[in-house]
């Protein structure tokens, strides 16, 4: 069996953060880039499941050349290779599903994996949007996923610990959330065999009309805000224990 | 401008999430419809004609829960019937089922997480956060007669008051649902019901290793509180999810919630946030938590821990 894993490279603000000039977008020298932590237990979950029944595991993203970096991660964890779709551009979610669209089609995929969303965006889109430019059943935020002939029966994590068991035809397109289990770490050995693993390039299709722009953006508002506790460990913990008991009865 | 809310409802009772998008869509001016999607619509629509809802649109179909193939479909058809400017779902995980595969299809506007619209001078523009809630954007959708919007769970106060809503039945047509629902598996049950506790101390990641956390909840007991903790926790499976807060965990509403080394995250917000009173211990000063914290205190929690051990 094959699987295809879509895999994002996030990138996180420090404590400091300017913005570029036209106020659209935070100047990239205050970004530091990492792989997107869903994408670790959806390219793990991979894993699991072709090394049980043997097959493929395939590793794509969208971006410069710097997103291999995280995809040589994934290499690292154990995935066969990878395909990079060139862009420089900056893409909502839904124009990365179709910089994607192809190169997934034509790896005719058993199943296809997301991450449920990217820590820096937080749009839980790419995947479903995916899905549906693929014509693939999909379901959004898996916690489990057993095969079976034809169809999988997944978990579906609903909101207040409630799990919605769901019978999905496959192949099909499932989007991974963190905790389904414990990815792996990459051996340095891993880690040097993934260098001489192949990442193929490719060029994106048609990316059509973005679905927003972003118009301006700024540092929050701060709120009121907390009072903050001064002093020693010894206040701090003084203060908290005034507190608790002020205010738990 | 013409708004329609889908109303997300489980076991035959309205979601509150569906009223919050209802007070989003009255800020957008109307007029304001509500799309209940059921095989017995009457009941969900009776609870969700609540003031400032114009019409809802009554939606028979043949599945008693939530299936992504049939919201899509059915959503599909009312689009191409009505004349909808702004379609609002809520940020859930029933709407990233179908939500973004809608706006892909239909080359619709689209953002997700939205905190807060505006729909001044006709056209919307939606405010989310980027880059780890850091910073917030405010977004538009240029070239899009039609906007998919995903709104962030309790960012909306629930709408109130009894409506005077008609009630239209749409007829659709369903072919065929590929991810079909099974059974509800309440996972979360436990041997601490920590939604009743009046005192929670709460762990996160910042307490970074699973040897730490019977000093924690050591320290709960000598406290009289109950141990709660945020998602990492339980991704880890150091903790059962019985004891997660957080809106895949459980909602909250403690008189006093303690929060050690949990930076905030906007789900974890969601299960806290309206607790009597929250403290804050962190190491990191631009921590989401200290935004609705109470007290707060950037300082090492476990150094905070060892102290709070002395007086108790």
């Amino acid at each position: 069996m094959k699987v295809v894993v879509c895999v994002k490279q996030v990138a996180a603000l420090g404590d400091e953060v300017e913005f570029t000039d036209d106020e659209r977008d935070v100047d990239p020298d205050f970004l530091d880039y990492a792989l997107n932590e869903w994408d670790t237990y959806a390219t793990e979950e991979a894993l699991r499941l072709t090394e049980a029944s043997g097959g493929e595991v395939v590793v794509v993203s969208v971006g410069p050349e710097d997103v291999e970096d995280c995809m040589r991660r994934c290499l690292a964890m154990g995935a066969d290779r990878g395909i990079r779709v060139e862009s420089d551009e900056k893409l909502d979610p839904i124009q990365v599903a179709r910089a994607l669209v192809e190169v997934v089609q034509g790896e005719s995929p058993d199943l296809v994996f997301t991450g449920v969303q990217s820590a820096d965006a937080v749009q839980a889109a790419t995947g479903t949007a995916l899905a549906e430019l693929l014509d693939l059943p999909r379901v959004a935020v898996v916690t489990k996923i057993e095969l079976g002939d034809g169809k999988a029966t997944v978990s579906r994590e609903l909101e207040g610990g409630l799990v919605d068991i769901v019978e999905v035809d496959t192949p099909a397109l499932l989007t991974i959330q963190t905790g389904i289990n414990e990815p792996r770490y990459a051996t340095l050995r891993a880690i040097k065999q993934a260098e001489e693993k192949e990442i193929d390039v490719r060029q994106p299709g048609d990316l059509g009309e973005p679905a927003y722009r972003v118009r301006k953006m700024f540092v929050p508002p701060k709120g009121e805000g907390a009072e903050m506790l001064n002093g020693s460990a010894a206040d701090v913990a003084q203060r908290i224990k005034e507190i608790v008991e002020d205010k738990k009865t | 401008m013409s708004v329609l809310v889908v109303a997300e409802h489980l076991r035959g009772e309205v979601r509150p999430v569906t009223l919050e998008l209802v007070t989003a869509a009255k800020e957008l001016g109307g007029p304001v419809a509500v799309a209940v999607i059921a095989k017995e619509p009457g009941s969900i629509a009776d609870s969700v004609n609540v003031e400032g809802v114009d019409e809802i649109l009554a939606v028979a179909v043949d599945q008693e829960e939530f299936e992504n193939d049939v919201y899509e479909q059915a959503l599909e058809q009312l689009l191409w019937e009505r004349d909808v400017d702004v379609l609002l779902l809520g940020f859930t995980v029933n709407s990233m089922g179908y939500g973004p595969a809608l706006a892909a299809k239909l080359g619709l506007g689209f953002a997700s997480d939205v905190f807060a619209l505006n729909g001044e001078g006709g056209s919307v523009v939606a405010t989310r956060a980027f880059y780890g809630s850091k910073v917030q954007a405010e977004v538009e959708f240029p070239g899009h007669d039609r906007v998919l919007l995903l709104l962030r769970p309790t960012a909306w106060p629930p709408a109130e008051g009894s409506g005077s809503a008609s009630t239209t039945d749409v007829s659709v047509s369903i072919s065929g649902s590929r991810a079909r629902h099974e059974e509800f598996v309440d996972v979360a049950t436990g041997d601490v019901d920590i939604t009743t506790a009046d005192f929670l101390l709460s762990i996160g990641r910042g307490i970074g290793d699973k040897e730490n956390v019977p000093q924690f909840e050591e320290l709960a007991g000598k406290m009289g509180a109950t141990l709660s903790v945020s998602r990492p926790l339980v991704d880890q499976g150091w903790m059962p999810s019985s004891r997660q807060v957080g809106q895949s965990g459980k909602t909250v509403k403690p008189k006093v919630y303690l929060a050690l080394g949990i930076s905030g995250a906007v789900q974890h917000l969601a299960g806290m946030k309206t607790s009597g009173t929250i403290i804050a211990v962190n190491s990191d000063p631009e921590a989401a938590i200290f935004n609705v914290a109470h007290y707060g205190a950037v300082a090492d929690l476990f150094e905070v821990a060892e102290e709070l051990e002395k007086l108790y």
